[in-house]
């Protein structure tokens, strides 16, 4: 395979196809419609499903109607269809089926606008919906690795049947780098043993959520839990940079992750022994990593497009052992890597 | 039919359970006409020989165990969701008989954008739509369906329309979309009636079988518990007070459904 120069959301989205996709429900909505775009012409060519649905309501219901008859199927959008599918996406982790949705963080609040942001951080990791759930959450801060996380988010959502959300931005959707595709899966006609497919020589199936005993949705949210706790031991994943002799950490991920490699190199030149850890898992997040890197270092720097909400569980993983400090730009704006490096300059100032 | 049933021989079976249903109570109250609409979908079931290829979707309302009552596959759909979870099913399972069965404040309010574009879109899906113009499974709050000046708990003056708008007309509405096969309005509150609604079921499911469109029959029912009536009672106003404002009568039927042997 060779290289090819590719928009992110035609990446993404080819890279789900070539990953066996069987079906597409999805609403247009920047900065991901390229995504649907490509998946209406890709999947009908292949004989595969696509439909545009009338509202991301209804997408991720159609999302969730496939996924109980156990075929391979996604949704893509950004932050305010993310907030429209929020029930749905309750209901699919209520059901433990294994779904898999990208988020193009765009500016908000509200409709805000379609600038890149990372102001989702929260919605994502810390509920996506009402009740007692959170989903795996993966962090691309290029090309070729949301196309590799493509076939991840599958992999560890039908692992765990399990909610699997990609956490991109604006500039990861609309940005265009070489990046080698995956080699084209056969798909999957075997259907799970839980799925809906009609009830041949067997009892019935039946994908629910509801659970109308307290002490019944007890147990079952006790089981969801373990679960969880089962992703959070086997699952956490970051990369480092230069933490060997770093005293001082930024933390970054996606897209500001990225802008901090070329923050990191800068510090370096002008003598700062700087690191870098970049979450690709948001959730579960690497706490302990973090944690154990903090007792080496005079301070940590996070840098977010919000208003700090990873910072939390930075300040959380560090537990007091080296102050934290925080950079953040809003509203859709990218944050420059000169910026960050004098925020690097004044922690270092400020710790030494 | 069921064919394990042990008949003495100088015995005639005249009445069982479907096979597509199983042996058990129902949570419905007494002479609600949920029950009869379960029994009419579980015998079409069984006479078209449906229960192994469907997968039902169940509502958010009175009938939201729905599934306990059928011995086929089910899903349970959020709040007026279920047209778009039996889109997705249907799509990704073109071979397997998909129905979904709601209420009135299921597919008339919370999920009216959903079944206007299954509808519309002509999905291969069918829909047993119950219309007893009030919210049953939350205490009997005013539905879209519910009558003007009907009193309910969250209509305690009557259902003033000036304030809280028209009885919403489904059946009417779904009729107007090109991708409808056949779309009528039956009543399950007499013999006659349920005998002609129950053909409209079959009716309904062979135009999914045969590929021909949307299909959805609403059943006009009633409440006895929420409507303060004993069972005879709503049957009757149910006749005399639904009737003329959501007027029987078949509002769609194509050709091709026109021409299906029921």
């Amino acid at each position: 395979m060779t290289k090819e120069l590719l928009k992110g959301n035609v990446a993404f989205a080819e890279a789900a196809v070539r990953n066996g996709l069987q079906a597409y429900f999805g609403y247009p909505i920047t900065p991901q419609s390229e995504a649907l775009e490509h998946f209406s012409g890709r999947m009908i060519e292949l004989d595969r499903v696509f439909l545009q649905a009338e509202s991301e309501v209804a997408a991720i219901n159609m999302v969730y109607g496939a996924a109980s008859s156990g075929v391979r199927v996604m949704t893509s959008t950004s932050g305010p269809g993310l907030a429209l599918m929020a029930e749905g996406l309750s209901y699919i982790a209520g059901s433990e089926i294994p779904v898999v949705v990208v988020n193009m963080m765009r500016g908000g609040p509200g409709l805000g606008n379609i600038q890149p942001s990372q102001a989702d951080y929260n919605f994502m990791t810390k509920s996506a919906g009402h009740g007692n759930f959170h989903p795996l959450v993966l962090a691309p801060a290029n090309i070729q690795e949301i196309i590799d996380m493509v076939g991840l988010a599958f992999e560890l959502a039908e692992k765990y049947r399990t909610l699997v959300m990609i956490a991109g931005d604006g500039s990861i959707g609309q940005m265009m780098e070489a990046a080698e595709l995956p080699p084209m899966q056969e798909i999957s006609t075997a259907r799970p043993a839980w799925a809906v497919t009609g009830a041949v020589g067997r009892a019935p199936n039946l994908i629910t959520s509801l659970y109308l005993g307290a002490e019944k949705l007890e147990k079952v949210n006790i089981r969801l839990q373990q679960k969880l706790a089962t992703i959070e031991e086997n699952e956490i994943r970051w990369q480092e940079y230069e933490t060997e002799d770093a005293e001082l950490l930024l933390v970054a991920y996606g897209t500001v992750g990225r802008i901090c490699i070329s923050v990191l190199r800068a510090a370096r030149q002008q003598g700062l022994k700087v690191g870098l850890l970049r979450p690709q898992t948001l959730w579960p997040f690497p706490t302990a990593r973090i944690n154990e890197l903090a007792a080496q270092m005079q301070g940590v720097l996070v840098a977010e497009m919000s208003a700090g909400q990873m910072l939390v569980d930075v300040e959380h993983a560090v537990a007091g052992k080296t102050p934290v400090r925080f950079y953040g730009r809003m509203g859709g704006v990218i944050p420059m890597s000169a910026e960050i490096l004098e925020a690097v300059k004044q922690v270092q100032e400020e710790v030494s | 039919m069921n064919t394990t049933t042990q008949i003495p021989e100088n015995m005639e079976l005249v009445y069982q359970y479907p096979d597509s249903m199983t042996k058990t109570y129902t949570h419905y109250c007494p002479g609600c006409v949920h029950g009869i609409v379960h029994r009419l979908v579980g015998e079409v079931l069984d006479e078209l020989d449906l229960r192994e290829k469907s997968i039902g979707v169940a509502p958010v309302g009175c009938s939201v165990l729905i599934y306990n009552y059928f011995n086929v596959d089910f899903v349970e759909a959020a709040h007026g969701r279920a047209p778009a979870m039996a889109t997705g099913l249907k799509r990704t399972n073109p071979d397997k008989f998909i129905f979904t069965y709601q209420g009135d404040g299921d597919l008339a309010a919370i999920g009216t954008a959903e079944i206007i574009h299954a509808a519309n879109r002509g999905e291969l899906i069918s829909t047993v739509f119950i219309n007893n113009a009030i919210y049953g499974m939350t205490g009997g709050q005013m539905a879209p369906t519910t009558l003007p000046g009907m009193k309910t708990t969250s209509s305690p003056g009557g259902r003033d329309c000036k304030i809280a708008g028209y009885p919403i007309k489904m059946s009417e509405i779904l009729a107007q979309t090109e991708g409808a096969a056949y779309i009528t309005r039956e009543a399950g509150t007499d013999i006659r009636s349920i005998r002609k609604l129950k053909k409209a079921i079959k009716r309904a499911f062979l135009t999914q079988i045969e590929g021909l469109g949307f299909s959805c029959v609403e059943v006009l029912a009633n409440c006895p518990t929420n409507w303060n009536m004993d069972p005879w009672e709503s049957m009757l106003w149910s006749k005399e007070q639904m009737t003329p404002y959501f007027p029987l009568g078949t509002y769609k039927m194509r050709e091709e459904v026109k021409a299906l042997k029921v």
